[in-house]
């Protein structure tokens, strides 16, 4: 077993020969079902059929194993398991369990491969359930990718039938009627005289049976909650101000921490001088971290003031310290030997291209931060036998291990108390905040102490979004796209991620040209290429990742293409796609947006199509060109996600995503100068403001095979779809990221 | 000092320049006031002042000595919500929710002075309240669903 692990943790994250090393080993341990980590906490009184659901004599508690991080995971999730339990929402409370390998997650593995995702072949499907083995295996218990509902739609819809057909058997034993003539609803079994037995009733009796695997799940048109609108559980907490985040956490005799780290990211502290800050008020320790210093005190106020007062002297960064640089090292990574993969040769590129391109151009997207709204924080407490931290993380298992290695504990003995997130669009996926916690919890036992961020400690060290560049070429040949060749070359966020999980990631990088290679388009002659740059500044997953730049270089370049060619286009995207769902995508965008409704002189409307996740995503944007710069009117939004499951969060995830999207690509991102990123606080970095904020028309559409998120694929889309409606009013294209470097916006 | 939050007298023992919000966060342990940027550039740690909404991060402690504080948690409960926290319920405006509070905030003041708000100012007033998650769309006919509760007409 030492082995196995060894080796799957060190190549579970795609790169196919890498997997193929990890399934010799898998299948045993892979159909093996998992410990049910509820089991060794129940109380006397308690039951449980499944790692999702618990019920005692008082209350029912469903446990969702994703962070909530704003997408509404907390109330979908235990939606699903409500669903077939039959319980109404309101008739349980919510947990987010502890994190455990039963916990793992299926459906990000899936999406790893590299296949394209209407790719239903065998040896895409070998793959997919292949990776979905090493995912269980290492217990990969992890948020992201989009995966909050395809994860767990099946999985939760079991875990409620499940303990739904206990409680019926356990009615029917306590009751002597045949279990045939039960039947349950709004969290009782009903006998057939009329009489009732409230699940809490039956735990204490249920526990003493084996439960009853049922995995027949009811057809959809029989849902109760499920695919309707649903009232989120938070949703007057947080209306209120009631809803504790991570960042309000207070317990007695609490001690507050602020830290200071090198803006040189990754580079170690030389020295410091502490003899101001330490007699500040309220101070009771200056303490040395890996590449800073921390200041504790009474108050987060205090403490922030004495950080800032510890005169420190830093080592230089382990990258180019001048964004020019920086640029420079991408510019020159269109070469043979930095080619990571060629991902799609469709007809004969090169000869096309050889004869004279009729376009050809180059793109740009920078670093950009993520910045959520909640900074980094967490809470430590470090005892003796045990340590428990309060955090919101996407990886809760993995910042266990980290934690562990640094206090000495066996991992077990780590409790990571998940908490609600005030955002994350990735940045809960690194591990910054739970390291330093852990060392301060390490050289101050059995103190319970809160670790928060400044916005501007937040920002010098956050992981961003991979820097990268485009080069395209292309012809066009009787009012038609011909040929388009594209290269792609970016840093590989997620080597870089990996690395600080120490995770080496085999194999090309899927993200690199994510966006564009997927591309349902049947274009004659069709190339990408990927190029990795070498690692500069440190990156990290950004809501949708590759997709976000790739999405744009892509698209956009597509559009030039097709502009051209004379043609129009919405209608030679669709003539050019061959995909059924995506084609769909593209037509409804059409008529949600009344596409050949002529506009105003000084407006202008753009399309875009980018497929991530699995959800192909067309976007139209449609704006003014005012005297005081580019206003953007609306934008109309057409998604297929196979099935809606919450028609309100997915509405409001939409809407979020393309605010972002848009937002980012206008005036968003992270430069280096002397080593140190440039921005500091939102004033530099705000992204889209209300005022700004167009209206924005929704629709998903169902015609997909298979069930998948919401909460990044919204995203790829809206810079192309801008930049390509800003070429529409104007004339001007736009190929670099963030806009506002060559426009003006209101 | 003493100072004066949701109507309650409280004695605290700060320096002048502490911030009104690390009073309110770490001394009062009211914590529904958030921090977001401490520059006054995102709003998230909006609260009354005198019934004016102002940035708890830019107001020093001595300055809100006699004056009234109004934090969300004084503005409505889950169980007595003020109009615009039922408005934003009812258009489940929420995503991580961390801006939410400032929101709510900023537009129970505006509403104040601007009873039957257009577009253009609500989009004005709320301008520099930033909301990472992008729930502007909602907020906006939240705005609009709160101030028609509060002129009695629905
Ligand atoms: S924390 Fe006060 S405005 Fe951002
Ligand atoms: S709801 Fe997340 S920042 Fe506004």
């Amino acid at each position: 077993m030492g082995k196995l692990k060894t080796i799957t943790r060190r190549t579970f994250l795609v790169g196919s020969t890498a997997v193929a090393g990890g399934i010799a080993f898998g299948t045993y341990l892979a159909k093996k079902p998992l410990a049910n980590p509820l089991e060794s906490q129940l109380r006397v009184g308690e039951v449980t059929f499944n790692p999702w659901v618990l019920i005692d004599a008082e209350k029912i508690t469903l446990i969702v194993p994703h962070m909530d991080m704003g997408q509404g995971v907390a109330s979908v999730q235990a939606a699903m398991i409500a669903e077939e339990l039959d319980l109404e929402m309101g008739q349980f409370e919510i947990s987010f369990g502890v994190p455990d390998g039963a916990y793992y997650n299926t459906a990000l593995a899936a999406e790893a491969v590299p296949f394209r995702s209407t790719d239903t072949g065998l040896q895409a499907e070998t793959m997919r359930g292949l990776i979905g083995s090493v995912m269980k295996i290492m217990g990969m218990q992890v948020t992201g990718g989009s995966t909050t509902v395809p994860d767990t739609l099946n999985k939760l819809r079991i875990a409620g039938a499940t303990a739904r057909e206990t409680l019926k058997l356990t009615a029917a034993i306590k009751t002597g009627v045949d279990v045939r003539d039960l039947r349950t609803a709004s969290g009782a079994v009903h006998l057939p005289d009329g009489s009732k037995l409230l699940y809490t009733e039956l735990a204490t009796e249920a526990a003493s049976l084996k439960p009853i695997h049922h995995n027949v799940l009811r057809d959809p048109k029989h849902w109760r909650l499920l695919g309707k609108p649903m009232k989120r559980l938070d949703v007057v907490a947080k209306s209120t101000g009631t809803l504790n985040y991570g960042i309000d956490l207070s317990f007695d005799d609490m001690l507050y921490a602020a830290v200071k780290l090198n803006p040189h990211k990754g580079s170690p502290l030389a020295s410091y001088d502490d003899s101001s800050a330490k007699n500040m008020r309220g101070v009771s320790h200056i303490l040395p971290v890996t590449g800073g210093v921390v200041a504790i005190a009474d108050n987060s106020w205090r403490a922030f003031k004495a950080v800032e007062a510890i005169q420190c002297e830093w080592q230089k960064a382990p990258y180019p310290a001048e964004q020019g640089e920086h640029w420079q090292v991408v510019a020159d990574s269109f070469t043979a030997d930095r080619l990571d993969k060629i991902w799609r040769d469709d007809g004969d590129v090169q000869q096309a291209v050889n004869q004279k391109p009729d376009a050809q151009a180059e793109y740009k997207a920078p670093y950009v931060a993520h910045q959520p709204l909640e900074p980094l924080n967490a809470v430590i407490r470090n005892g003796k036998q045990k340590v428990d931290m309060w955090v919101a993380h996407q990886m809760p298992r993995f910042a266990q291990q980290k934690v562990a290695a640094i206090t000495g504990h066996d991992q077990a003995d780590v409790h990571i108390h998940q908490q609600y997130a005030g955002g994350s669009f990735g940045h809960r996926l690194e591990f910054e905040n739970v390291i330093l916690a852990a060392e301060i919890g390490q050289q101050l036992p059995d103190e319970t102490i809160k670790l928060t961020f400044t916005r501007e400690q937040d920002f010098a060290q956050d992981f961003t979004r991979q820097i990268g560049m485009a080069r395209g070429q292309g012809t066009v040949k009787n009012g038609q796209v011909e040929a388009m060749d594209l290269q792609v070359a970016t840093v590989s966020s997620s080597s870089s991620q990996g690395k600080r999980m120490d995770q080496p990631m085999p194999g090309p990088d899927k993200q690199i040209a994510e966006g564009v290679w997927n591309l349902p388009y049947a274009i004659p002659d069709f190339r990408v290429r990927a190029y990795r740059v070498p690692e500069l500044a440190p990156t990290s997953s950004w809501r949708s990742v590759g997709a976000s730049t790739a999405g744009f270089f892509g698209d956009c370049f597509l559009d030039e293409l097709i502009h051209i060619a004379g043609a129009d286009p919405l209608v030679e995207r669709i003539r050019l796609c061959d995909d059924e769902v995506a084609k769909q995508v593209l037509i409804k965008a059409g008529e949600l947006s009344n596409w050949h409704k002529p506009l105003k002189p000084n407006q202008g409307r753009g399309v875009a199509f980018v497929e991530s996740f699995g959800v192909p995503v067309a976007e139209v944007v449609e704006l003014t060109q005012t005297e005081h710069g580019i206003k953007i009117d609306q934008v109309t939004v057409v998604a297929d996600v196979g099935r809606v499951i919450d028609p309100i969060n997915f509405d409001n995830l939409v809407k979020g995503g393309v605010v972002w999207g848009l937002g980012h690509a206008m005036n968003c991102e992270i430069t280096y100068a002397d080593g140190r990123a440039q921005q500091s606080n939102y004033h530099q970095h705000a992204g889209m403001r209300m005022h700004q904020c167009p209206r924005i028309i929704v629709k998903g559409l169902e015609n997909g095979r298979q069930v998948r998120g919401i909460g990044e694929p919204p995203v790829p889309p809206a810079a192309p779809a801008l930049a390509n409606a800003i070429f529409a009013a104007t004339g001007q294209r736009i190929r670099e990221m963030p806009f506002d470097k060559n426009i003006k916006f209101v | 000092m003493q100072i004066t939050v949701n109507g309650v007298q409280h004695e605290i023992d700060v320096e002048d320049d502490m911030p009104l919000l690390w009073v309110l966060r770490d001394e009062l342990k009211l914590t529904g006031t958030k921090y977001g940027c401490g520059i006054a550039q995102c709003g998230v740690c909006t609260v009354h002042m005198d019934g004016l909404a102002v940035r708890a991060c830019q107001l020093r402690a001595g300055d809100a000595q006699g004056r009234q504080i109004t934090t969300i948690e004084g503005l409505g409960t889950p169980e007595a919500l003020h109009a615009v926290q039922d408005a934003w319920i009812e258009h489940q405006v929420a995503q991580c929710g961390y801006c939410q509070s400032g929101q709510i905030m900023s537009v129970a003041s505006f509403l104040k002075f601007k009873p039957n708000p257009t577009d253009e100012e609500i989009d004005f007033a709320l301008s520099s309240n930033l909301c990472r998650c992008g729930t502007y769309p909602r907020i906006r006919e939240a705005v609009k669903t709160a101030a028609a509760k509060l002129r009695g007409e629905v």
